[in-house]
């Protein structure tokens, strides 16, 4: 366009906005890389939701221990089966070998079936052949059983759950009293010389690896226990250990989100109550504890999800295998552990375990996702803004 | 927690040695779990270097003694003497496959002489006590000695030599080393790196510089990725799995380069896969940590930059980006020695549980150092949880390096804005 005019551009043509190709490009391309963290959550979401989906609606076969009496040939519709084991039901659908059948009437001992349902091929069974019960994983029984044993088709989440929540309480109970007690001490109490010098000591602590305080929990947390409590009152893996040893990993989390809230706590506060004759004390739990109750609150739920997810202390010191007790001295599996577990052998897509693993993760990623909500929302709300 | 003041003017004074002793006793409790906090750190570093060195009885199968010719120990005898030794003392199959690996014509006397022990001597650490024990109780570990190992010698042991830098996994402790675990954690960085960095920063400069926060879709992601930074990393582990190494299994296992080599065994469970996985794992800890940074460069670079005329990008690039860098690089060091520690998410995509051979490439499978951890605390005997010990050690060593880096970066950007 300037080309047509004379050899000197006006003005206005200099100045005039132009199409600039290359910012473009580069604000696309920025944009692109921050929509990728929606992309992730929306990885983690489907992926999660797609298997779990697979989990609940896909058949699982149970060994009902009940073997055939007799031989069968491949057009008998009767079957007679063996007095052991659980009982089977009109329109039960069974297996045995590849064959599917559905249950139409018993009596007995005797059983009346449709045979090769679901397209499969009615064949021969020798006698003792196993007969297996179709079962599908109810997200009832999901939520409310109280045993996880894969190999007998028992999905009920309770045992890995309340492991969890035992390891996640004795964190608790080490982590929230010690962490804000070092967050007081660091903004109410310490010298600014000293608390330069605390402050990297409790950065180291959150920079060392999990798998090195899972090392801890093994060989040292649990020898004390034992040597306090009684060899055998503890087990060599206990949720009780790894509890401990989670919450010593978390102290730094809420020790330092905690001083972060009590040190923006504006210093008039602190001196006027010290005016009015307060003590340090009465100070800091009266007045700037109050005030700064948002962030701790956020500090508290924030170490509450941390440790609910955190996985290798747990895998290394709380035992392999769910188990539904209370006892925290005795070995029991969390939710991340069994992930751990399950997944670290060779794992087939196909398998029920393989669709376990993602029906687990998807329980742990909503109860974290909304722990850090509320947190978020918490301090939102609450927040005490002095200007 | 007591009254303030009192309308009564003598009650101030009678609660006034209360409240102090109040205030005392809970100053006390304050350093006290401070204190907590500092021997937890002094006993985690203290309960490793326990294990990592220490006395430990060392049996041998054949004593060197018995294995003299003429009276010279084979410490002086010639190679040929040794191969002999060798030839005489253990399987056949077990000859014929080593002088396979490497012709004996062809191995120097002192390898030669490393075989002998290796597989004529053997040593076999039957017992190990602690430093702590080594350094205190030494009486009592030789009274234990010339009761229970009559047959055994006392060595004091370093777990972490040089050697144990330098060799392959093994199934016995005393022969295992961290080479494969160390190269694979440095194959895996590297992949994390590439990813988490420029997308991170990118994505860092966009939220900082470009969107406009009114706007729902920009305050969607920042919420987004504030919430990212929360989620448990075995769920990552769980996502690199499910996207990594099962659906993009052809890109990550190298087939479609035509990689086939390594294809019947990695099955997409590769070092791409992993560092990609700690790459989307750290991403929020990049962005946030440089949206700090950028935030921290002072606006009147940016006003001055738009007042000569210059385009955002021009901003970006020549006024915010330098002032910031040593901040961005700083988070971003913090965030990759985290991706160097994590050991749940590499498990759950498939690290190897036992190999020897050196990774070649992004293709290839892997161990890291946290998983190599891992195992050896996992197992029974007593001496695997010595060299867990010792790859502990190097694992810390690598992540204060890293650290110490990110340390010296922040001295130098404070001093310079």
């Amino acid at each position: 366009m300037a080309g047509e005019r004379a050899d000197s551009p006006s003005v206005a043509d200099v100045l005039r906005k132009k199409p600039r190709i290359n910012e473009l490009v580069i604000r696309v391309v920025l944009f692109l890389s921050a929509a990728l963290s929606i992309l992730t959550t929306i990885g983690i979401v489907y992926e999660l939701g797609k298997e779990s989906l697979n989990f609940f609606l896909k058949v699982q076969w149970e060994d009902i221990n009940k073997g055939l009496s007799e031989p069968l040939s491949a057009q008998d519709n009767s079957l007679i089966v063996a007095a052991s084991g659980s009982a089977v039901a009109t329109g039960d659908v069974l297996r045995l070998g590849s064959e599917q059948m559905e249950v139409l009437s018993v009596s007995g001992q005797s059983v009346t079936v449709g045979r090769g349902v679901n397209g499969t091929l009615a064949v021969a069974h020798p006698a003792g052949q196993a007969i297996y019960l179709a079962q599908e994983v109810s997200l009832w029984e999901f939520v409310s059983g109280t045993q996880w044993a894969p190999q007998i088709g028992a999905f009920g989440i309770w045992p890995l759950l309340n492991a969890t929540l035992l390891t996640t309480l004795f964190a608790m109970l080490v982590a929230l009293p010690i962490g804000l007690g070092i967050g007081i001490y660091l903004s109410e109490y310490a010298s600014e010389r000293l608390r330069r010098s605390l402050k990297p000591v409790l950065e180291v602590l959150a920079g060392v690896p999990t798998v090195v305080y899972g090392y801890f929990a093994l060989t040292f947390m649990t020898p004390l226990l034992r040597l306090i409590f009684g060899i055998d009152t503890v087990a060599i893996y206990n949720t009780a250990s790894a509890g401990l040893v989670i919450g010593i990993l978390v102290i730094p989390l809420v020790s330092s989100m905690s001083e972060d809230a009590l040190s923006a706590v504006p210093r008039s506060l602190r001196e006027a109550s010290y005016s009015m004759g307060a003590t340090r004390l009465e100070t800091a739990l009266q007045i700037v504890l109050p005030a700064a109750i948002s962030g701790i609150a956020a500090a508290f739920i924030v170490a509450l999800s941390r440790a609910m997810g955190e996985t290798m202390v747990v895998a290394i010191a709380a035992g392999a295998g769910p188990a539904f007790t209370f006892n925290p001295f005795q070995s029991a599996e969390t939710m991340t552990g069994h992930i751990v577990r399950i997944s670290g052998g060779d794992l087939s897509y196909a398998s029920i375990d393989y669709s376990s693993l993602f029906a687990i993760g998807l329980l742990l990623f909503f109860f974290t996702l909304g722990l850090n909500i509320v947190s978020q929302r918490i301090v939102r709300r609450f927040r005490e803004v002095y200007e | 927690m007591g009254m303030l003041y009192d309308n009564n003017a003598t009650g101030f004074e009678t609660n006034l040695a209360s409240r102090h002793r109040r205030g005392k006793f809970w100053h006390y409790i304050y350093t006290g779990s401070t204190g907590l906090g500092i021997v937890a750190l002094a006993l985690l570093l203290l309960n490793i270097l326990n294990s990592a060195f220490g006395y430990a009885a060392v049996q041998n199968k054949i004593e060197r003694e018995e294995l003299a010719i003429n009276g010279y120990s084979i410490e002086v005898l010639h190679k040929d003497d040794l191969v002999y030794i060798l030839e005489s003392n253990i399987p056949g199959g077990v000859f014929r496959r080593l002088a396979s690996e490497k012709p004996f014509e062809a191995r120097s006397r002192a390898e030669v002489y490393e075989l002998v022990i290796e597989w004529v001597v053997e040593p076999d650490v039957v017992h190990t006590w602690s430093l702590v024990e080594s350094l205190t109780q030494k009486r009592r570990i030789q009274a234990e000695m010339a009761t229970l190992y009559p047959e055994a010698e006392l060595q004091f042991i370093s777990w972490l030599d040089g050697d144990f830098l330098t060799v392959p996994q093994s199934s016995t402790a005393e022969k295992a080393g961290v080479r494969t675990a160390l190269l694979g954690s440095l194959l895996v960085i590297i992949i994390t790196i590439l990813f988490a960095f420029p997308l991170g920063v990118g994505a860092a400069i966009y939220l900082q510089e470009y969107a406009d926060a009114r706007k729902r879709i920009n305050q969607f992601i920042q919420t987004n990725i504030n919430n990212l930074a929360g989620v448990p990393s075995i769920i990552y582990g769980i996502l690199g799995l499910a996207i990594f190494v099962r659906a993009l299994e052809p890109l990550t296992s190298g087939a479609l380069f035509g990689i086939e080599a390594d294809r019947t065994t990695a099955n997409g469970r590769t070092i791409l896969s992993a560092g990609l996985t700690l790459g989307v794992l750290i991403l929020p800890l990049v962005i946030i940590n440089a949206q700090e940074a950028i935030k921290a460069v002072p606006n009147s670079l940016r006003l001055a930059s738009y007042g000569l005329g210059g385009t955002r990008w021009q901003t970006v690039w020549h006024h915010i980006l330098p002032g910031a860098l040593p901040g961005i690089l700083t988070g971003a060091i913090l965030s990759i020695s985290r991706a160097v520690g994590e050991t749940a998410p590499l498990v759950v995509i498939g690290a190897s549980t036992f190999i020897t051979a050196d990774p070649e490439g992004p293709f290839s499978k892997f161990t890291v150092l946290p998983i190599q951890i891992y195992q050896w605390t996992s197992r029974p005997q007593a001496e695997f949880r010595n060299i867990a010990a010792a790859a502990i050690l190097v694992l810390l060593f690598l992540l204060l390096t890293l650290n110490a880096a990110a340390i010296l970066l922040r001295n130098r950007y404070s001093k310079r804005l």
